[in-house]
C-alpha cells in the first residue's frame, strides 16, 4: 500500500534541473504522481462538481424541473468551503498518497455531500411553500458514486477479512440509519415521498425481502438435493440442468405471465387454493417464477462444488470406512460449501432485482413504488423504490461474500 | 497373516485382475509390483473391499473379509493412498482421528492417540496438531497420511503408491522411515507401486503382477537370482541386476578375517555401498567396524563380486 507513495518520491528525489531537461522525463515524473484509478474516480467526481446540476427544483411533485448548480444550490459561504473540500478530495483521488489519506478524503467528502444536500431544500424552498420538491440530481448522484468508488477501492487494497467487512458494512448501515433518522434530510424529496408513503413502505419492503429470501430458501431446499442427485447420476444431469437453462433463458414478465394462466385456472377450479393466497396474480405466481430462476444457479453451483472435490479425498473417505451419507455429509458438502454460497449469492441478489418485476402481476414488493411512479411521472417515487432496493443487494453481497470467504477460510 | 485365495475382478468384459492365490505373513512387507493396468492396484482395493472380488474370498487372521460390512471391515485397516488424500478441510490432529471418530472412541482416548501418532511420525504436536493440509510439506502430509492410516492401530496397512508424490530425496527419507515404522509396530504391510527399485528396497515379498495374472511371487533375492522369463526379467532389468543383488546384502555377510588399510566401512552398510566405496578410494579391501567401533576384519573387492552373479544365491538347475 506505500509502495505507491514510494515510486512517486523516488521521482521527486531526481535533481530538478536534469527533470526539466527532457520533456519526456518532465512527463513520466507527473505521470508516476497519479494514481490510474483514482483518475477516473476524480475525474467523475470533477466533472459531476463543474458541469452536472446538483439538485433538480420543482414546483410541485410532478412538474417539469429546473436544474440548479452546485453553488447555485446553497448559501455563498457554505458553497464554497463545501466545494473546496469535494475539490481536495478530488485532488487526493488523483495523486498517488498513502492510502488512509485516500479513505479518510472518500468519507469526508461522502459526509459533506450528505451534509450539504440537507442544507439545499432550507435555502431553494422557502418555508411557507409545502410544494415543491428538491431532488438530488445527476451531479449529486455521481459524486456519491464517485467518492463511494474511491471509498471501496481504497477498501478493497486493504484487503480486510470477512469479519472486518461485516465490521464495516455495520458501520455503514448504522450511519446511514442515523442519518435518516435525525431528519437532516427530510427536505429532500425521496424522503418527502417517503413521508406520504410511511404506511405502505414498510410492508412492501418487507415483502420485498419476504419474496427473495423465501423464493431462494424453497430453491436451497430443492436445488441442493437435487443438485446433489444430479452429481451421482449423469443421466439426470444430462436432463435437469439444460431444462434449468432454459427456464433462465425466459425474461422475467413473460415468465410472470405464464404463470398466470395455469394458476389461474387451478385456483378457478380449486376454490381452497384461491382461499390460500394461489391465484393467477398476486405474490404465488412471483414467488414460483423466483423459484424457477433460483433453481439453476443453486443446482448447478452444487453439481460444481461436489465435482471439484477431488477423487482422492472421496477415495480416501471411503478407504477410512466413511459410508455414503458420512462421505457426503463429513467431506463432500463441506467441502462444496464455498460454491454452493456463491450459487446462493447470485440467486439472492438476482432476486432482489426480479422481486421489482412482480409487483407488475401484483405481487407486491418494492417495484410496486417503482411501477405507481412510472404511471405518475414521479421520478422521486420511482426512487422510493429503486435506492432501497439498490440498498438491499448491495448488503445481500457483502453478507454472502463474507460468508463463502468465512466458509472457504480453512480449505483456499 | 492375509490368505488371498482364487480371486478374480472382471469390469465388463474385461478381466483385471485373474485367478490370483497368495499368502502374506504377518508382520511382514509385501510389494505388489507391475505397470499401469496390471491389476495391482485392483488387487490392493479388494483386501479392504472398496472393489468387490467377483470371485475368490480373501481372510484376514483367518476371518474371510467377506463376512463385515464394507465400512466396518474398512476401519479396521489402515490405508494410505498417492498424494496422502488428506481432507483439506480438517485440521491434521482431525485427519488423524478420522477413523477414531467413526469407530466412536472417547474423546480423551482419541487426543491420546493422536498425540502418540505425532510423536511417532516426527510431528512436532504444538506445531502440526492444528494446521491444515495445504500449510505442510509434501513430506510433511505423506507422514499425516500414514498417521491416520494407523490411527485405530489396525494389524494391515494398505499403501497404494504411497511414496509417488514425492521427490527423490523426501521419498528415500520416507521409505526409510516406513521400514523403521514397520519394524516397531509389526504391521502387516501391503504396497503396491510400480518402481521396482522401492519394491526390492523396502519388501520382504515381491509379487509381480501383468495383465490380471500373478507372474511371480518370491523374495527379492530370489526375484533377481531367477526371475520368471520375459516380463519379470525385463522389469528387473538385466543391466543392473548384480548391483541390486548387492543393494539387498550386507557387508556383515561379506566379511572376512584380515588387516586393510583406510577407513573403516560399518558393517550394516549395504555390499552395493561398500562396492561404490572400494571403487571410489580406489582400493581392493577395506577394514569393517560393527556398531559399537570395533574392527572386526576387512572387506574385499573380490569378496563382493563374488556375490554379483546369480548362482550365488543358489544355481538354477541346468
Amino acid at each position: 500500500m506505500t509502495s505507491g507513495f514510494g515510486e512517486g518520491r523516488s521521482t521527486r528525489v531526481q535533481p530538478t534541473s536534469d527533470r526539466l531537461r527532457s520533456p519526456t522525463n518532465l512527463f513520466s515524473s507527473l505521470l508516476g504522481r497519479f494514481d490510474r484509478v483514482g483518475c477516473v474516480f476524480g475525474a467523475m467526481a470533477a466533472i459531476a462538481l463543474v458541469l452536472q446540476p446538483f439538485v433538480t427544483y420543482r414546483p410541485n411533485r410532478i412538474a417539469s424541473g429546473k436544474s440548479v448548480s452546485f453553488l447555485a444550490a446553497l448559501p455563498q459561504t457554505t458553497g464554497l468551503v463545501g466545494g473546496a473540500i469535494i475539490c481536495t478530495a478530488i485532488l487526493v483521488a488523483f495523486s498517488r498518497t498513502p492510502i488512509l489519506w485516500r479513505a479518510i478524503a472518500a468519507f469526508a467528502a461522502l459526509a459533506v455531500l450528505i451534509g450539504l444536500i440537507g442544507l439545499v431544500p432550507l435555502h431553494l424552498v422557502p418555508p411557507s411553500n409545502t410544494f415543491a420538491r428538491v431532488s438530488p440530481s445527476s451531479g449529486f448522484w455521481l459524486l456519491i458514486l464517485a467518492f463511494a468508488l474511491l471509498a471501496a477501492d481504497t477498501l478493497a487494497k486493504l484487503k480486510p477479512g470477512p469479519w472486518v467487512r461485516l465490521l464495516a458494512l455495520a458501520g455503514v448501515a448504522a450511519a446511514s440509519a442515523l442519518i435518516l433518522c435525525s431528519g437532516w434530510l427530510r427536505g429532500i424529496s425521496i424522503l418527502k415521498e417517503y413521508a406520504s408513503h410511511a404506511d405502505t413502505f414498510w410492508t412492501e419492503a418487507t415483502k420485498h425481502v419476504e419474496l427473495a429470501v423465501g423464493s431462494l430458501a424453497g430453491a436451497v431446499i430443492v436445488g441442493v438435493p437435487l443438485g446433489i442427485a444430479c452429481a451421482r447420476l449423469p443421466h439426470l444431469r444430462a436432463i435437469t440442468l439444460p431444462v434449468l437453462n432454459v427456464i433462465q433463458t425466459i425474461p422475467s414478465i413473460a415468465m410472470y405471465g405464464l404463470m398466470m394462466v395455469p394458476l389461474g385456472l387451478l385456483a378457478a377450479r380449486l376454490p381452497l387454493l384461491s382461499e390460500l393466497g394461489i391465484r393467477g396474480i398476486g405474490t404465488a405466481p412471483a414467488a414460483i417464477a423466483l423459484f424457477l430462476y433460483s433453481l439453476l444457479p443453486v443446482v448447478a453451483n452444487t453439481v460444481i462444488g461436489l465435482d471439484q472435490v477431488s477423487p482422492q479425498t472421496s477415495e480416501a473417505a471411503r478407504g477410512m470406512g466413511m459410508s455414503g451419507g458420512q462421505r457426503l455429509l463429513k467431506v463432500e458438502l463441506p467441502l462444496a460449501t464455498p460454491i454452493i454460497l456463491t450459487g446462493i449469492r447470485i440467486v439472492l441478489v438476482q432476486n432482489i432485482g426480479l422481486v421489482t418485476v412482480a409487483a407488475l402481476i401484483g405481487g407486491g414488493g418494492l417495484g410496486s413504488f417503482v411501477f405507481q411512479g412510472i404511471g405518475q411521472s414521479a421520478t422521486d417515487l420511482v426512487l422510493l423504490g429503486t435506492v432501497p432496493i439498490i440498498a438491499l443487494a448491495f448488503v445481500a453481497a457483502v453478507l454472502l461474500d463474507a460468508a463463502v470467504d468465512l466458509t472457504r477460510g480453512a480449505a483456499p | 497373516m492375509i490368505e488371498i485365495e482364487h480371486v478374480s475382478r472382471r469390469f465388463g468384459t474385461t478381466l483385471a485382475v485373474d485367478d490370483v492365490s497368495l499368502t502374506l505373513e504377518r508382520g511382514t512387507i509385501t510389494a505388489v509390483v507391475g505397470t499401469s493396468g496390471s491389476g495391482k492396484s485392483t488387487l490392493l482395493r479388494m483386501i479392504n473391499r472398496l472393489i468387490e472380488p467377483s470371485s475368490g474370498a480373501i481372510r484376514i487372521a483367518g476371518q474371510d473379509t467377506a463376512s463385515l460390512s464394507g465400512e466396518e471391515l474398512r476401519r479396521g485397516i489402515g490405508y494410505v493412498i498417492q498424494g496422502h488424500g488428506l481432507f483439506p478441510h480438517w485440521t491434521v490432529a482431525r485427519n488423524i482421528a478420522t477413523v477414531p471418530v467413526l469407530l466412536k472412541w472417547e474423546k480423551a482416548r482419541i487426543d491420546r492417540r493422536v498425540s502418540e501418532l505425532l510423536e511417532l511420525l516426527q510431528l512436532d504436536a504444538t506445531v502440526y496438531a492444528n494446521k491444515y493440509p495445504h500449510q505442510l510439506s509434501g513430506g510433511q502430509q505423506q507422514r499425516v497420511g500414514v498417521a491416520r492410516a494407523l490411527a485405530a492401530e489396525p494389524a494391515v496397512l494398505l499403501m497404494d503408491e504411497p511414496f509417488g508424490a514425492l521427490d527423490p530425496i523426501i521419498r528415500s527419507q520416507a521409505q526409510a522411515d516406513l521400514l523403521a515404522l514397520q519394524r516397531r509396530l509389526g504391521v502387516t504391510v501391503v504396497l503396491v507401486t510400480h518402481d521396482m527399485e522401492e519394491a526390492l528396497h523396502l519388501a520382504g515379498h515381491i509379487a509381480v503382477m501383468d495383465g490380471g495374472k500373478l507372474l511371480q511371487f518370491a523374495s527379492p533375492a530370489e526375484l533377481l537370482a531367477r526371475p520368471k522369463h520375459g516380463f519379470v526379467e525385463r522389469l528387473i532389468g538385466t543391466s543392473d541386476r548384480p548391483f541390486r543383488l548387492l543393494s539387498l546384502r550386507s557387508v556383515a555377510d561379506a566379511v572376512e578375517p584380515g588387516d586393510a588399510e583406510g577407513r573403516p566401512v560399518p558393517d550394516t552398510t549395504t555390499l552395493h555401498d561398500a562396492l561404490a566405496d572400494l571403487l571410489w578410494r580406489q582400493a581392493t579391501s577395506l577394514p569393517v567396524m560393527s556398531a559399537d567401533g570395533a574392527i572386526r576384519g576387512r572387506i574385499t573387492m573380490a569378496a563382493i563380486l563374488a556375490r554379483a552373479g546369480a548362482p550365488a544365491v543358489s544355481s538354477p538347475p541346468e
